[in-house]
């Protein structure tokens, strides 16, 4: 088998999450390429919740709909789950709670309770069952137990060792001569990224799924603080607030509170305040479906903030790219004094990914100014960019939300002197703009680069549709910059496309839009609003009434 | 010039209350380490102060005077921070950030002007106008009553709550530099009278007198002294120092971050 899935299922509350990622982390061992999928709902505990884990020899970044081994906690999962299984003995099944004549039960409660552990334990007991059904040393078994059951890991090393014990080997899973690889989530690797440029405050009021941001922090020792607050609004407003005082501050949230945020962003755009916002996308509009994905923020996210206002938008598709813009936004936020979006969606934020880092990222420093007495924080300069300077030493540093003059002092009276403020931000968008012109990066190109078919995505939606183009000799571009807008790049690989098609996760087609602006009309739309991510197999059947 | 002063055009109608807590403010911060003080303000006729104050400063949105205030805070401990706000500002539009800010004990200090309406809006009733209150938003009368401010901040834990008045000064000045001494978070709720559209200047004048400030830490006895005057229309107006405990900053429970690991051992570890 050199590309298979695990689907790895029960309530909440049983572990299911934490066995799919075991089994991920000895499968990553052996040199597979892993990309899981978590699937949970709004609920602490009951309801279903499942991993999908996908191996494979080469590096993916997508799920597959068929899966290869089933393992359920409960009955539920083998109920929902059993159309997806290619072969019915590759079943692993809880025989405390679920009757099957298909696949293996095994009394992994049973098992787990007389050797001492609680039932959530059965987890451990599924996971050995699986990996003697595929031939996995036990010592390889063991080794990952070590790192990942720090409490309790002498009894879940007993309910291992008896249930592979008590297991056949049905097939074996060949060792691979790739190195393992970090497996982290879109969520981790930005703040990985971040730490990398120097982020030194986190400020976040909890939000699916962004939250995973605010725990991995808090529970690292990276020399980030993490604050929680009242709301969202006071998360904005503290971290220009940190900013202001000189200190790289970051926070994160979905829809719901990105809403609430756009104040923040409005005053940080006048004020020229660096900060970077998360925002991680579910199904909208409001509450929505909250812990599953989406797409459909991108119009709100890009007009985001009353006034004139242009800001970094960038949307990275997996945990490589989250890493890299997750530190290159917060290097482009100071340099620019300016807001700035990372747009995500919880298939980014919370699917577990092997990260390969090409290129690194380092802080750069912002532009600082060495004036004392006669500094003036919104000196003018050619490219609308004035130095920085942090209140505490001589420098008096006066920021503001009114419209000012250059040294920060509020500017009703003069037209002349509102006139020229806001030229100097002009300047400044234009720098913002010649920024992204110059980067290699705001577009990524993929599938049979000459092909007359191109298809445009972004985000999560990247992942599938370029495993399906390069089946079908397509071109793929995925916006990453998404604000200011890459022309340049776009307009270059698109000058001999006949057919524009764009794949989103929204109902309006809010790419499209984005595209229309910029004047390329798209000729097809291939939509998904049903809050779950597409499937391959979805985007071939469409494309095929298309092409 | 008082190096203090900027030369911007000061706004305020004459005789505002606002030039009472100015004046205060710049007499009690003369020996102050003027680089380490930072001024936050919200929106409306209080914040026009930090551009009248030749201090560095963060002019916030309406409500947000607080939330900024906390941010610098966290971000560089050694700042002294005070943060300018109105009653509309932090009873009205922030009235949640005042809460917790004070739950906290954020170590900043709060100036609130409560002029008790909203007066840059040309008077609107807040949520510390009186019952019954004729603006032109409720040219029949305010059908809500007013709530006590420092009664709030005692129950949201509070450690240092105070009142002054505009008209005093002296007081005034005084009770600045105590709030700024304090460690944690201080709140002075400073009366004033809008000139333009509630002038009770005869009744601030007639009816506040200053307290006897001794058992500070009873949390009873500062509940009376809050409760003695009700924010309608009669009775004496206590002002001083009302409640003053002891009690751990948030900045020093909060920012505990440590640099123990690095990214690639992060990395490392998640194989």
């Amino acid at each position: 088998m050199k590309d298979f899935t695990i689907l790895v299922g029960g309530q909440a509350g049983q572990g299911s999450r934490k066995a799919g990622l075991v089994i991920a982390k000895i499968l990553n061992n052996l040199g597979y390429r892993i990309f899981i999928y978590d699937d949970y709902q709004s609920l602490i505990k009951g309801g279903h919740s499942f991993s999908k884990v996908r191996a494979s020899f080469k590096k993916v970044l997508s799920q597959e709909e068929e899966v290869n081994f089933l393992l359920a906690l409960d009955e539920e999962t083998l109920k929902r789950h059993l159309k997806e299984i290619k072969d019915d003995k590759f079943i692993i099944f809880n025989a405390d709670k679920i009757k099957s004549e298909k696949g293996i039960g095994i009394n992994i409660e049973t098992i787990a309770k007389e050797e001492g552990g609680s039932p959530i334990m059965a987890n451990t007991a599924i996971i050995s069952a699986f990996a003697k059904m595929v031939g996995i040393d036990f010592s390889l078994l063991k080794n990952v137990f070590e790192k990942e059951f720090k409490k309790g890991l002498d009894i879940n090393l007993k309910i291992a060792e008896r249930v592979y014990g008590e297991v056949e080997e049905k097939i074996k899973i060949e060792k691979l001569e790739n190195k393992p690889l970090p497996l982290i989530t879109g969520n981790e690797a930005l703040a990985l990224g971040a730490v990398k440029a120097g982020l030194e405050m986190y400020y976040a009021y909890p939000m699916t799924p962004a939250t995973s941001i605010l725990h991995f922090l808090a529970e690292r020792k990276l020399g980030v603080e993490t604050i929680q607050l009242e709301n969202e609004i006071s998360v904005i407003i503290a971290a220009i607030g940190s900013a202001y005082a000189g200190k790289r501050s970051m926070v994160g949230t979905s829809g719901g509170g990105f809403a609430l945020m756009t104040e923040g962003i409005s005053l940080a755009t006048i004020s020229e305040t660096p900060v970077v916002i998360v925002n991680s996308q579910r199904s909208g509009p409001a509450t929505g479906v909250p812990t599953y994905s989406g797409q459909s923020d991108l119009n709100f996210v890009l007009n985001a903030g009353h006034g004139d206002i242009v800001k970094f938008t960038i949307a990275p598709s997996n945990a490589d790219e989250c890493y890299y813009w997750g530190g290159k936004i917060l290097n482009l936020a100071f340099k620019y004094q300016t807001p700035a979006v990372l747009l995500i969606d919880k298939e980014i934020s919370e699917s577990t990914f092997n990260l390969e880092i090409k290129e690194d990222v380092s802080k750069e420093e912002a532009l600082l100014s060495g004036k004392g007495e006669d500094y003036k924080r919104y000196e003018f300069s050619e490219n609308g960019i004035s130095p920085l300077a942090f209140p505490g030493k001589e420098a008096i540093v006066k920021a503001t939300s009114y419209e000012h003059d250059e040294f920060g002092l509020t500017a009703e009276e003069s037209e002349e002197e509102i006139v020229l403020m806001q030229e100097k931000r002009l300047r400044k968008f234009e720098a913002m703009q010649e920024e992204v012109d110059n980067m290699e990066n705001a577009i990524n190109v993929y599938g049979k680069k000459d092909s007359k078919n191109v298809l445009f995505t972004f985000g999560s939606s990247t992942g599938p549709v370029v495993e399906v183009a390069e089946k079908f000799d397509l071109k793929v571009i995925q916006l990453v910059v998404l604000e200011p807008f890459p022309e340049l790049q776009v307009l270059e690989e698109i000058e001999n496309a006949e057919q524009i098609i764009c794949v989103e996760q929204n109902a309006l087609g809010q790419l499209s839009s984005l595209l229309a602006k910029n004047g390329i009309e798209a000729n097809e739309l291939i939509l998904k609003y049903s809050s779950r991510v597409f499937q391959k197999q979805e985007i071939e059947d469409l494309l095929k009434e298309i092409i | 010039m008082n190096k203090l002063d900027t030369n911007y055009k000061n706004t305020w109608c004459p005789f505002c209350g606002n030039f009472g807590i100015l004046v205060a403010f710049k007499r009690a911060i003369e020996n102050e380490d003027l680089n380490k003080i930072v001024l936050t303000s919200g929106i409306g006729c209080h914040a026009k102060i930090v551009d009248y104050l030749n201090l560095s400063s963060f002019y916030s949105l309406h409500g947000r005077s607080i939330p900024a205030a906390e941010g610098i805070k966290l971000a560089n401990p050694e700042l002294k921070v005070v943060a300018f706000t109105g009653d509309g500002d932090s009873l009205n539009e922030g009235i949640s950030h005042l809460i917790h800010a004070a739950k906290r004990n954020t170590d900043i200090t709060v100036i609130l002007h409560n002029n008790r309406l909203f007066a840059l809006t040309t008077g609107q009733f807040t949520a510390a106008s009186e019952d019954n209150f004729k603006g032109r938003s409720t040219p029949m009368g305010a059908p809500e009553s007013p709530i006590n401010p420092l009664e709030l901040m005692l129950a949201s834990n509070a450690t240092f709550i105070a009142r002054s008045y505009s008209g005093n000064i002296k007081h005034l000045e005084e009770t600045i530099k105590k709030a700024m001494d304090h460690k944690g978070f201080s709140i002075i709720e400073v009366i004033e009278p809008c000139v333009s559209f509630f002038n009770v200047t005869d009744f601030y004048n007639k009816n506040t007198y200053t307290i006897e400030e001794n058992n500070l830490t009873e949390r009873e006895e500062a509940l009376k002294k809050i409760r003695e005057w009700n924010y309608e229309g009669e009775g004496k107006i206590p002002l001083g120092v009302f409640y003053k405990i002891d009690k751990a900053p948030y900045f020093e429970r909060v920012l505990i971050a440590k640099k123990e690991e690095t990214v690639e051992e992060v990395l490392e570890d998640l194989i």
